[in-house]
């Protein structure tokens, strides 16, 4: 129990640096100089601290906000959106030229991708990881494509170099993420519930923590 | 069986919310990048741009509203651009050609603008200008006298200029129409400077 709760202390201390490290002024300044490190580094970092964080919460808020959203499908919907949007081009030149879009995405990756999928992802069965997997595996591949073959810039704060680049890296990422999935099909990292157990793995955890 | 009711709403309404907002900020799907929002943005709202003194390749001072009562036609350039200023280049001389002649200098006119005021002085323009075919009367090219106008002139415009590494500049290149009261009223492609020449003819 001492070790646990020195681990998410930890944890908590690890993120919140983290965070406060990205969003200073020099690493900001260094990941946002090439498309590359905007879209693959600092925005799934950002979106990443999100489920880290979701992973710090006390279960019982974890359970009441997944039970405020809905439930795990909303939350998957909403991570998706919201990280479509952070795919746009545009999207990319506004946080650049606007510190107010800047200021959005450093709050919407984690609160709005990182924080529904952590909350979503112990409740989805093999069906519903196997979505939110060949839909970042899909969106990776078709945009990195479409980087590689676009005939004009797409972003006025790059050069049209830098998505010919990104576009090849995102190709990559996105064969390297088909291999994690496939290889989890036979490893299988994270414990997915049993169909007919019901969507409560962590069911002995949670009435601990949340007597009726 | 209310919390299965409950996801189902939620489901339907972050669908709506999230299709909503993707479509809202890609003007319905139409602008994805940056540039593409820009001229749609200009188009919806044609945009009054800052008085910045600027200063033609023969030495002359002017500013921009001093061209209100015609159409401008204005592109952005430096001189030593080898690629994309070469385009700009010649889609100008093309709309030049293309526009009705008894326009030129009395309802029309076109600008180019050097945003490399650190290199670009009064002979490079002329040099410039004159491997262009700029007549400096009705075509002129000119240099923002100040540097501090010049971010002001080029964030109006939309204008992103970037080091290259190379000694060079990238930027996003396109020909601007400014309206007879002086407001940035069309973008359009480079390489459509006739299509661009037709509508200058039947601006109302």
């Amino acid at each position: 129990m001492a070790m646990s709760a020195s681990l998410s202390r930890h944890g908590r201390i690890g993120t919140a640096m983290l965070y406060l490290l990205l969003a200073t002024p020099a690493v900001r300044a260094w990941m946002e100089a090439t498309m590359t490190g905007h879209m693959l580094l600092q925005i799934p970092l950002l979106a990443a601290i999100g489920v880290m964080s979701c992973h710090l919460l006390p279960e019982r808020l974890q359970n009441s906000l997944l039970a405020a959203a809905g439930g795990a499908i909303p939350c998957v919907l909403l991570a998706t959106f919201a990280s479509s949007y952070w795919m746009l081009p545009r999207a990319l030149d506004g946080a650049l030229t606007n510190p107010l879009n800047e200021m959005a995405k450093f709050l919407s990756l984690p609160l709005l991708v990182g924080l529904p999928l952590g909350l979503a992802w112990k409740r989805l069965r093999i069906i519903g990881r196997s979505f939110v997997w060949t839909n970042a595996i899909s969106m990776l591949a078709v945009l990195g494509w479409l980087y590689i073959i676009a005939p004009v810039r797409v972003c006025n704060n790059y050069l049209v170099d830098q998505q010919e680049i990104a576009g090849w890296w995102m190709v990559k990422l996105a064969l390297l993420l088909f291999a994690c999935w496939l290889g989890s099909f036979f490893v299988g990292g994270d414990p997915v519930p049993a169909e007919s157990g019901g969507p409560q793995p962590y069911g002995g955890n949670r009435s601990q923590s949340n007597p009726t | 069986m209310k919390n299965a009711g409950r996801s189902v709403v939620a489901t339907v309404l972050m669908t709506i919310l999230g299709i909503g907002a993707l479509w809202h900020s890609t003007d319905g799907l139409a602008a994805f990048t940056a540039e593409a929002a820009r001229r749609a943005e200009i188009l919806r709202a044609p945009r009054p741009l800052p008085a910045a003194v600027l200063e033609d390749q023969d030495g002359r001072t002017f500013s921009l509203q001093d061209y209100r009562g015609k159409l401008l036609a204005v592109e952005f350039i430096y001189t030593r651009c080898m690629t994309i200023c070469r385009t700009l280049g010649i889609a100008f001389r093309q709309i030049r050609d293309h526009v009705p002649q008894p326009m030129l200098g009395s309802d029309f006119a076109l600008l180019s603008i050097s945003f490399d005021t650190a290199r670009d002085d009064t002979p490079s323009l002329k040099a410039y200008g004159d491997a262009h075919g700029a007549d400096s009367r009705h075509w002129r090219i000119a240099r923002v006298r100040n540097a501090a106008d010049l971010q002001q002139l080029l964030d109006a415009f939309g204008i992103v200029v970037i080091p290259d590494g190379l000694g060079g500049f990238e930027h996003n290149a396109a020909i601007h129409l400014l309206d007879r009261d002086g407001k940035l009223a069309l973008i359009s492609d480079i390489d459509e400077p006739v299509l661009f020449a037709e509508r200058i003819a039947k601006w109302p």
